[in-house]
């Protein structure tokens, strides 16, 4: 548990852009936005006024907060929402286990709409640039974010990786969150949609084990379908089983190395960006 | 694993809207179907609340049990399983009224 992981230290964070590292002279660093992605900190003001609680009236030593603890995340998911909403950008969080393909997906995702569909993508990850060199292999412009400790992205590390990623009006930004079952579904992040991923060499019954992951996806993936002749992977029960986490979830079968399914997958992406770029001329 | 995170932001609220004021005791409510563990976030309290006007307080946990409502037949229903069925029909097509509250409600005073 978190005394022994020491998860979601906030001064373990690191937001990395290996463009600018490479090159050693801070490509993308210290952009103006004019674009209107404004980060000010309004709200954050941590001033020390001395000895005005405010209490109230009734008794003097209790005070209603009656505020919701993810409220201060939520604020800031609000935020990249709005922005990302104006912007015209389909910004997807993507969830799963370790090893379940999510980079793999991304690297063919990206090779095969080159040109097509402007990518970017942010990385999440403990400790590492490896991820972010894959996907960088493929040319897409991507920002690495260390959690360090920490065991899921929140909406300060995806608005702070938004601001160096700078992606493009009308484009899809996929956020690979850290890979864990568990945390990530809590927090709101301000994307578009959820993507979990789950693979067929993990076991069927996951989105019963998980099931708050399951309950807020948008759509599931079920990649590797290329093995399954070899393991014991019962598709339609995993399919049931995630229907009740979450009866409206839609659900992809895919095969990232082999390509099985990746139509259906472009598709599905073309579809919601079409409708983000839509809602943005409306407004 | 996300309760010190949960934990950080029950503190860092507080410290935000009760300013440098000395807290005794903090009133939460952690419903059942949330997803955090309430032995965990009392583990991380007091880690958390250590060199803050926290420290020492009594962290106090109400858990509201969870409710669903049947979207097929409409009967409401208690239930303490984060992928309820229908206690009437079985269905599991299940709207959530209750449970999912992850809310700071009072703090007390020193």
């Amino acid at each position: 548990m978190c005394a022994t992981c020491g998860c979601s230290d906030p001064a373990g964070v690191r937001v990395i852009d290996p463009a600018a590292e490479a090159h050693g002279h801070g490509h993308g660093h210290g952009h103006s936005h004019d674009d209107g992605h404004s980060h000010d900190h309004a709200g954050h003001d941590h001033g020390h006024e001395h000895g005005h609680s405010h209490l109230p009236a009734a008794d003097p030593k209790i005070v209603q907060l009656e505020q919701d603890i993810l409220a201060k995340n939520d604020g800031l998911a609000q935020r990249n929402r709005d922005w990302l909403a104006g912007q015209g950008i389909l910004a997807l969080n993507l969830m799963s286990s370790p090893g379940s393909g999510k980079t793999t997906l991304l690297e063919r995702t990206v090779r095969d709409l080159a040109g097509e569909l402007p990518i970017s993508v942010l990385e999440g990850d403990q400790e590492t640039l490896l991820d972010a060199d894959r996907i960088g292999s493929t040319g897409a412009r991507v920002v690495q974010i260390n959690t360090g400790a920490g065991c899921h992205l929140d909406a300060e590390m995806v608005e702070n990786g938004l601001r160096t990623l700078d992606p493009a009006e009308k484009s899809v930004v996929f956020v690979e969150n850290v890979g864990n079952l568990v945390c990530p579904a809590l927090f709101d992040i301000g994307e578009s949609g959820r993507v979990v991923i789950m693979s067929v060499t993990e076991g069927a019954d996951k989105p019963l084990k998980y099931p708050h992951m399951f309950r807020t996806a948008d759509l599931m993936l079920v990649n590797k379908v290329d093995l399954l002749p070899y393991v014991d992977f019962d598709v339609a029960r995993c399919i049931d089983y995630a229907r009740r986490a979450n009866p409206n979830v839609e659900v992809l079968e895919i095969s990232a190395t082999k390509g099985d399914g990746m139509d259906a997958w472009y598709s599905w992406l073309r579809e919601r960006l079409a409708a983000v770029a839509q809602l943005d001329e409306v407004r | 694993m996300h309760e010190l995170s949960i934990t950080q932001s029950i503190v860092s609220t507080v410290v935000e809207r009760m300013r440098d004021a000395p807290i005794k005791r903090v009133k939460v409510e952690i419903g059942k179907l949330s997803g955090i563990v309430p032995d965990a976030v009392h583990f991380c309290f007091e880690m958390a609340t250590a060199g803050t006007t926290l420290e020492g307080a009594k962290l106090e946990i109400v858990e509201p049990s969870g409710k669903g409502r049947c979207r097929d037949c409409g009967t409401e229903f208690e239930t303490s399983d984060p992928l309820p069925l229908c206690s009437a029909c079985d269905s599991a097509d299940i709207e959530l009224l209750g449970g999912q509250e992850l809310r700071i409600r009072e703090v007390e005073v020193a």
